[in-house]
């Protein structure tokens, strides 16, 4: 059957919805950046998924090895990881001033809520 | 994985949440080796897995580690679930387009993958072609990258400065700057 050799993006698309999941349905804020960082290795995951060719080895120049796999989305991929973790700490230190200013990293404690003067 | 996430939904105590990000990043990682990119394996450990977590567990300690029970609404946990179905099947239904997983002939390996792979060693001297390329080929976006940590350590940097600005006196706030 064709359609079964798409299995890996549909458990990429599995990962990615749950961590999408995590973002939408929890109020606290450090839990929606873990969620976030869930989806973000997925989409990683599909990118390094796209790259891969059948029966090739890791991208190193080696003698007696005709194929191998894509190196382009792992470049790619070694950017966006660095950018995330540099995401992640700006929204950790939104996390904490927000906590520091309103006393709350609940959502749901946050609406309605202007900073104690 | 699916497992790590179950529990990270689940779990109120957010120190075993961002362990357990953590080890969703270490499986991650170890599922990029199987699929031929080491490199990016080696990132994801070290930062998705390490740094990432420890970030995370520095703001924990600045904030609280307790996340509160919240308030039942039914009504919304549906909904949710709900826009995460649909969005999850537009996407599966995209899937059926793409090339088949592992298939050498499919449009992302027929651009200039193989000219670096062909001559990446000759050119630059590096046998790891994702070196080659990240370094030398592309080495300008590199630089782009460094911006990007560099603007977001700015970001940090000013989140936490201006609060401490908002605590001084006003008269001090303006000479204060250049200290800092």
């Amino acid at each position: 059957m064709e359609a079964f050799g798409l299995y890996n993006y549909w458990i990429v698309i599995f990962l990615m919805m749950s961590g999408f999941y995590v973002v939408i349905a929890r109020g606290n804020l450090v839990k929606k950046l873990v969620g976030l960082n869930i989806f973000q290795a997925s989409v990683f995951v599909f990118y390094i998924s796209m790259g891969k060719v059948a029966g090739g080895t890791a991208p190193i120049i080696a003698e007696g090895v005709e194929t191998y796999s894509n190196p382009l989305p792992h470049v790619l991929i070694l950017t966006a990881i660095v950018v995330g973790v540099a995401t992640t700490a700006l929204g950790l230190s939104l996390v904490v001033r927000i906590n520091e200013e309103y006393g709350t990293v609940e959502e749901e404690e946050l609406a309605g809520k202007d900073p104690a003067e | 994985m699916a497992a790590t996430i179950f529990m990270v939904v689940r779990l109120r105590n957010l120190f075993a949440v961002v362990m357990l990000g953590g080890i969703y990043s270490l499986l991650a990682a170890a599922l990029l080796v199987v699929l031929d990119a080491v490199d990016v394996a080696f990132t994801e450990a070290a930062v998705g897995a390490g740094i990432s977590t420890v970030l995370a567990l520095g703001a924990l300690s600045l904030t609280t580690s307790q996340e509160k029970e919240p308030s039942r609404r039914p009504l919304y946990t549906l909904a949710v679930l709900f826009v995460v179905s649909v969005t999850g099947a537009a996407l599966i239904f995209g899937s059926l387009d793409m090339p088949l997983f592992g298939d050498p002939a499919a449009p992302i390996h027929g651009h200039v993958a193989d000219t670096y792979l062909a001559e990446g060693q000759a050119a630059t001297g590096v046998p790891n072609i994702v070196t080659a390329v990240l370094a030398s080929y592309r080495g300008f976006d590199t630089l782009g990258e460094v911006m990007v940590i560099f603007t977001a350590g700015i970001g940090v940097l000013l989140a936490f400065a201006s609060a401490q600005a908002g605590r001084k006196p006003d008269d001090e706030v303006g000479g204060g700057e250049d200290d800092e």
